[in-house]
């Protein structure tokens, strides 16, 4: 393996995956390098999340290589699934708490049950990791029905960090809050990812967020990605779909393919 | 008749007989139509068995979650006391009272303490009983996991390395099966009790009477029957809220459809279960 090949920690090839007839990822290709962040944007239904948990091993993709640290992922026994899972760490959309847990235990799961570590000791990780996040250690012991949107999205990216994970993927971090939550996440989320020295895969349509978090980005559209390069020369990109979709115009290649679906159909 | 309006009349009858559909079109299109709803059946029956597979396989296999398994006692056994109580409670009321007045036509009325302890250990309480829970436990059970699964905390569970059918559904299905007994037990007591309430303060029976035909009749299988029944009828519970709940369709309606399937499904093979069950044990 060349020293290139070597730095690559997550590659794509080909992967493709349909449900009945909809063909949601049409081959994707794609790859990080270490310590590398890449944003995938593009709308909604473009293939983002299946793409997301084709890799976290939610979703078997139907054709393709999924590489990480230059291992196959796909096909893979469970225990093998689960050594891979540990290098993982995944900020949900809607945080996906666990309502019957109390934050600290929220945020020190994947240490408990996951690992089989002490509950004092997580504990104590926990707190660290809430505190990290810009939240007051007693929150720790409150619900997560009893925070607000941005709160419950802090301690979500404090589990997703908790066990120092090689991997962090972020679906959506700042869907449905406000500006300034939003911009307070971006930040949390590159000093927490500039601490652990983590590869970040994150998929989003807010371009704020986009353009903050990550050293490349890759534009996803009807299941193939049609642009790849470093986030200085998105508005540069030379790529009709790209610019479209960064400036938000209701005008161009997507609406104009969109309608010309809605004719076939 | 101008050449445009010949023209038009032929377009439209070219048309017409394009569309209409011939006899053998009507009989294909039924057979698909039987073909896609055998097909749909076939699928949900390899779905379920898959997945009552996955679930007794993680039974029996480590890691295991005790305090997980217990909340679970609690939740089913527990909390299902009242409901499961009430319901034996007041069905030995009735029969004891039914019996007595469909006996007294026959002078039989002695036969009142042999009818209420038997129909409640053999039938009436571990189906009323089997019933119950799947309307509060089946319920809830896959209210709760469709919730998880369309918030995705079920995926999170994965990228945390736990897997779902050891932490949410292995404890669940443990507990389902072994607390519908311990609850279908108490139900005898309570419904037996039930019985003699009414035919000792009601119907005038004597208690020593009722209490030794009572303990006469009534023979190990009775109990047992019951019992084993039981612990099918909490597996069958289980096994459907948990399926329901995490397969569980998007949004506030895909979870309010899973609740109704699971209590539905449950309850129709809590009932063909109870047949076929009666069959090996008293045939």
């Amino acid at each position: 393996m060349s020293e290139a090949e070597q730095n690559i920690k997550l590659r794509l090839c080909g992967v493709k995956k349909s449900f009945g007839s909809n063909k949601v990822l049409q081959g994707v290709d794609l790859e990080i390098p270490k310590g590398k962040s890449l944003v995938v944007i593009g709308g909604s239904g473009t293939g983002k999340s299946v793409m997301l948990k084709c890799v976290l091993g939610l979703i078997q993709p139907d054709e393709g290589s999924i590489l990480i640290d230059g291992q196959e992922s796909v096909g893979v026994d469970s225990k093998e699934r689960d050594r891979i899972m540990r290098k993982f760490g995944m900020l949900f959309q809607g945080a996906a708490l666990f309502d019957s847990l109390k934050i600290w235990e929220n945020v020190a799961f994947g240490l408990i049950q996951g690992r089989g570590m002490d509950r004092e000791e997580a504990r104590k990780i926990a707190i660290e990791k809430i505190q990290a996040v810009g939240l007051r250690a007693s929150v720790g012991d409150l619900f997560p029905a009893e925070l607000s949107g941005g709160m419950q999205k802090r301690v979500g990216l404090a589990r997703a960090i908790a066990a120092n994970p090689e991997i962090i993927f972020f679906d959506e971090p700042t869907t449905g809050l406000d500006p300034i939550m939003a911009d307070v996440i971006n930040d949390l989320i590159v000093d927490c990812v500039k601490d652990l020295g983590a590869t970040t895969l994150s998929i989003t349509h807010d371009m704020a967020s986009a353009r903050k978090i990550a050293d490349n980005v890759a534009m996803i559209y009807q299941g193939r990605i049609v642009w790849h390069g470093p986030v200085e020369e998105l508005d540069h990109s030379g790529n009709d779909y790209v610019d479209q979709f960064i400036h938000g115009r209701a005008d161009g290649p997507i609406t104009e393919d969109s309608k010309l679906m809605h004719e076939a159909a | 008749m101008t050449d445009d309006t010949h023209n038009t009349t032929t377009e439209l009858t070219d048309n017409l007989v394009k569309n209409s559909k011939s006899a053998i079109d009507y009989v294909l299109d039924s057979c698909e139509a039987i073909g896609v709803t055998i097909m749909h059946l076939f699928r949900i029956i390899g779905g379920i068995s898959i997945f009552v597979f996955n679930a007794v396989t993680h039974v029996f296999l480590p890691p295991f979650y005790p305090r997980l398994i217990l909340r679970q006692f609690v939740d089913i056994g527990y909390y299902s006391l009242p409901v499961v109580g009430m319901t034996a409670l007041f069905t030995g009321m009735v029969l004891a009272l039914q019996s007595y007045t469909g006996f007294a036509r026959f002078n039989a009325e002695s036969a009142v303490a042999s009818v209420v302890v038997l129909s409640i250990t053999r039938e009436l309480a571990p189906v009323l009983a089997g019933l119950m829970v799947a309307g509060r436990v089946g319920a809830s059970m896959a209210a709760e996991i469709g919730t998880m699964r369309v918030t995705e905390q079920i995926d999170a569970l994965s990228t945390l390395s736990v897997n779902p059918f050891k932490y949410l559904i292995a404890p669940r299905v443990i507990a389902g099966t072994l607390m519908l007994p311990v609850l279908v037990l108490i139900g005898d007591i309570v419904g037996v009790f039930g019985g003699y309430l009414v035919s000792i303060y009601n119907l005038g029976f004597s208690p020593g009477s009722y209490l030794s035909q009572t303990w006469n009749i009534i023979e190990r299988v009775d109990v047992v029957s019951g019992l084993v029944k039981a612990a099918v009828f909490g597996f069958l519970v289980s096994v459907m809220g948990c399926y329901h709940g995490f397969n569980s369709g998007r949004g506030a309606q895909g979870v309010g459809a899973a609740t109704t399937y699971a209590v539905v499904s449950s309850s129709i093979l809590i009932l063909i279960s109870n047949y076929l069950l009666t069959q090996v044990f008293f045939s």
